[in-house]
């Protein structure tokens, strides 16, 4: 067991933990925040991806060590004040989720992809999606609210 | 437009549900923490057939944090039943099928790679993991009947005693002798042979449970990824006996995707609601992927010939159907009904067909239990008819959607040969108008300019019809369903006016929540956000037989307006007594009681107020308060239909087939959410081009090692692979529901992949290829076909 730190949400967290937890086990199990979800055993579905100091990253695929002093953002704090997030909003308007399984690791993609790449278009997006796994939505109006939502936040 | 027409039915209404999940607040099973939990991990057999000679669990027993060990031993010291199907095919020797035992854990035989063999409970996963690793089974390895080509052949291994050559029952449908003799008539006869590949449903959150027991009141309560809660408790108590059904509460929480995977009462939830009165702790488990591959009930699986039998004209005479249908290695809750009624019924398919006979052999294999999948029986039907019907038509001469217009059934109702009664539709409707939205005359342009760029251009039809609603309940009782298949509601009145809606029907992604609310806010005249629907909770919702087979709207939905028109009567019983004015003289409408003829009105939360206060009610003729309920069986299946066109391209070089255009025209009948409507369409045909070009669930035919365990091995569709759609819509009300609903859930998963098939063999210029064409099977189609340019 050993004692770690970090940010999550903007609010420091501390926990100790077996070396082999998981950064997503930390985050739902030590933590308590069950927004962030695992749909698989072999890093492909993206359920579980939340941001690491600004980046997008398959929290199932790092040691919560790993994170030590790291800045993390979960789906929990993307609205910490209510208001959606425009990622959010787009998702909601353009019916870009069914059963919202993995709706949270599709936003913080999307939040992510909008960030580095200024001009998406539909090939990008899809392109970009390779690593998110949706079985309700045929991915149809996901990419529509990702399109969407980097229009806005242009 | 006003607030109550935009939240009216017909329209796009946004979810009501989606805030939770967007804001990650959603509470899926394993979200749920219970007091004092403890974690199970299953055991499971690395082997697909072996006699287990002894297990010893001494030393796991011992391990750190352990809690207990359970084997098939402790199961059936207990009494416990089997798991069971609960629809009974009966063979065409007047036999019933033939049923081996399913254990919820293994006794003395292992049937296939994943079976239970035992479950360890533990204080932490880590740590019953940990401990399954120290049990030791003592495995006699047997030989395996894998592959669906060979189980049946005398020297095959093996799964059932009780069922000889491996084969569950020997169905037919249908008319031999007319089907016979409109084959001696025929000018042609098309022949095919066609694989329905195996697929593993995959719904993103993976199944979970856990089990409780409170000693003082004796009651269970299990919380579990269920498509249907009522039916796993009837399940558990009648069959299983877990726990007597008023001792039992099944709650389905938010649940992650179904597809038919989470209709199925499994191992692995029943044995953690009962073990957990042994322990006196809540006990939880979660699969992982590799489990979920493993041991969710997988979908399709046939091997069909058929024949097809036409006049000089190309009108279609008679149809003849031979298919082996795999059961896996023990029959999950509805898998003897998915390859008989819900696919021999289907195989009329739009058009008029005098004759048919269709025979299906069940059989087990070493393999995991095969059930209903997104669409259940009507895709393997549709894939059949439409594959027919294209090869009919090159074989003819005839243009493909020529041949289709001849045959289609153009008056209703219309008795098909196979038990359908179709009782609304305009198929050539739907066909003309996805061919105008694909541009049908311009392909052969659009083909030879493809040519000049070196891709082979193909485009396919598929007109397809369902049965949906899996209803009505006399029907189904007579084809050997072991339960009525109605829907009930129950609509609560609060006394501020808002309203609370039980529903026997369970959302997991098709958004009833905003549906069934935009449903009773119109017809109450009150805002959707004094509506809300309950569901999932066996505590709360009274029965209910769950969401499957596109029926929530047609049969969940419809039993909400029976409820809602006991709620109107009351409630104008009411007002009349406040107004003074007789029953008759009353309306209702836009949220206000009217005496006709005058101005004296009151509003719909005075009214229900005045349930609730009940003063000077007349006891005799009005009771306090306002809450109804209805059960709703319907009076047939519903029949949605459409076209689905689809243009590929592929590449010589590479094989790789890329979906250029998909347009979907559907029948569904009315539409209350067209937004929905439409995501449900999207993703049916998502999963239906998985089918077509890249999901197969693959065993090895020697070991019966799962060989696409994972996502790596297996092929989820990724949004790269697929392209955006073009919908549209037709309209025939269907006359046996209130409302005029079909059902769209399924209908993607159902047309897409006779239409890409079609498409990509005649890119090809070839027979038939194997689903799913994959890059390596189109390529080595190329090269064993009849050279054929590109610029042809």
């Amino acid at each position: 067991m050993s004692v770690i730190s970090m940010t999550v949400n903007g609010k420091p967290a501390s926990a100790d933990i077996e070396a082999r937890t998981l950064l997503v086990q930390f985050i739902r199990e030590q933590l308590g925040l069950t927004g962030t979800h695992v749909g698989c055993d072999t890093s492909q579905c993206g359920a579980c991806v939340v941001h690491v100091d600004g980046r997008a990253v398959k929290s199932c695929t790092m040691l919560a060590a790993q994170a030590e002093g790291a800045e993390i953002l979960t789906i929990e704090g993307l609205a910490p004040n209510g208001e959606l997030h425009p990622v959010q909003a787009a998702f909601r308007e353009h019916h870009g989720l069914q059963c919202g399984f993995c709706t949270p690791g599709m936003i913080m993609t999307a939040v992510d992809m909008i960030r580095r790449i200024p001009d998406l278009d539909e090939e990008t997006v899809r392109e970009e999606l390779e690593g998110n796994i949706c079985r309700c939505t045929g991915y149809h109006n996901i990419v529509k609210a990702i399109l969407a939502a980097s229009q806005e936040m242009r | 437009m006003s607030g109550a027409a935009r939240e009216g039915i017909g329209q796009p209404v946004r979810r009501k549900e989606d805030f939770r999940f967007i804001t990650g607040n959603g509470h899926y099973t394993d979200d749920i923490s219970r007091p004092r939990q403890t974690y199970a991990y299953f055991l499971r057999s690395p082997h697909a057939h072996a006699r287990i000679r002894s297990i010893d669990t001494s030393e796991a027993e011992k391990a750190p944090g352990v809690a207990g060990i359970f084997t098939g031993r402790h199961v059936a010291d207990d009494g416990l039943g089997g798991l069971i199907c609960g629809w009974t095919v009966t063979s065409k020797d007047g036999t019933p099928m033939k049923v081996g035992p399913h254990p919820i854990l293994a006794l003395d035989t292992v049937r296939y790679v994943g079976d239970h063999v035992a479950m360890v409970v533990a204080e932490t996963l880590a740590e019953a993991r940990a401990a399954a690793e120290l049990i030791e089974v003592d495995y006699e390895a047997l030989p395996a009947a894998v592959s669906l080509g060979s189980c049946q052949k005398p020297d095959a291994a093996q799964v059932h005693p009780e069922a000889p050559r491996n084969t569950c029952f020997e169905w037919e449908l249908g008319n031999k002798a007319e089907t016979e003799a409109a084959f001696a008539k025929a000018a042609r006869v098309v022949k095919l042979d066609l694989t329905n590949n195996r697929l593993i449903p995959n719904a993103m959150e993976p199944r979970a449970a856990i089990g409780e027991y409170d000693k003082g009141s004796g009651i269970y309560t299990l919380h579990t990824t269920s498509q249907n809660p009522h039916v796993a408790r009837l399940v558990l108590s009648a069959f299983v006996g877990v726990a007597p059904e008023h001792k039992l509460r099944v709650i389905a929480p938010d649940v992650g995707g179904g597809f038919g995977s989470k209709i199925f009462i499994y191992a692995e939830e029943t044995a953690c609601v009962w073990a957990a009165a042994k322990l006196g702790r809540p006990i939880k488990w979660t699969a992982d992927r590799s489990e979920a591959f493993l041991s969710d009930a997988h979908g399709r699986d046939h091997l069909s010939h058929a024949e097809l039998a036409l006049d000089a004209d190309g009108k279609f005479l008679g149809l003849r159907v031979k298919t082996i249908a795999n059961l896996g290695a023990y029959l999950s809750t509805f898998s003897a009904a998915v390859p008989t009624y819900l696919y021999g019924t289907l195989l009329s398919g739009q058009y008029d067909i005098p004759a048919i006979y269709v025979e299906v052999d069940g059989v087990y294999t070493h393999t995991a239990p095969v059930d209903a999948y997104r669409g259940a029986g009507r895709p393997e039907a549709t894939y059949l008819v439409e594959r027919m019907v294209e090869t009919a038509a090159r074989e003819t001469g005839i243009d493909p959607a020529d041949i289709r217009r001849r045959n289609f059934i153009r008056s209703f109702p219309h008795q098909t040969p196979v038990i359908m009664n179709y009782d609304a539709g305009d198929y050539q409707a739907s066909l003309d108008a996805a061919l105008e939205a694909i541009d049908y005359k311009g392909f052969a342009a659009r083909k030879s300019d493809a040519a000049k760029r070196g891709k082979l251009r193909g485009i396919g039809i598929s007109s397809y019809i369902e049965a949906c609603g899996i209803a009505p309940s006399a029907a189904v009782g007579s084809l050997g369903a072991g339960v009525g298949l109605w829907e009930s509601a129950e609509v609560r009145v609060n006394p501020t006016g808002n309203v609370e809606v039980l529903t026997g029907s369970h959302s997991h992604g098709q958004g009833h929540e905003t549906t069934f609310a935009q449903l009773v806010a119109s017809r109450l005249g009150i805002p959707l956000s004094n509506v809300e629907i309950v569901h999932g909770d066996t505590d709360k919702v009274q029965f209910g037989m769950g969401t499957y087979g596109s029926r929530s709207g047609a049969v969940g939905m419809s039993a909400i307006v029976k409820a809602l028109e006991k709620i109107e009567a009351k409630a104008k019983k009411i007002a009349a007594h406040l107004m003074e004015a007789a029953v008759e003289d009353i309306t209702f409408e836009n949220g206000a009681f009217t005496v006709q003829g005058t101005d004296k009105s009151l509003a719909w939360a005075e009214v229900s107020l005045a349930a609730y206060t009940a003063h000077g009610f007349p006891s005799g003729e009005i009771e306090p308060g306002l809450k109804e309920g209805a059960f709703y069986d319907p009076a047939n299946f519903t029949f949605p239909a459409g076209a689905h066109v689809c243009e590929v391209e592929i590449d010589p070089d590479t094989g790789i087939v890329e979906i250029v255009k998909f347009v979907a025209v559907d029948d569904f009948g009315t539409i209350i959410n067209p937004m929905i409507v439409e995501g449900q369409v999207h993703g049916g045909i998502a999963q239906g081009i998985g089918q077509a070009l890249l999901e197969h669930g693959v065993y090895d035919p020697a070991s019966g090692q799962l060989v696409t365990g994972s996502y790596m091995d297996y092929c989820m569709p990724r949004a790269d692979d697929l392209p955006s759609f073009t919908l549209g819509f037709t309209k025939t009300v269907c006359p046996s529901n209130p409302l005029g609903m079909k059902g769209c859930g399924e209908a993607g998963a159902i047309a897409a992949p006779p239409a890409i098939i079609n498409a990509v063999t005649d890119a090809l210029g070839i027979r038939d290829i194997e689903m799913p064409a994959t890059p390596a099977r189109v390529w080595q189609a190329l090269q064993s076909a009849a050279p054929r340019a590109a610029a042809e």
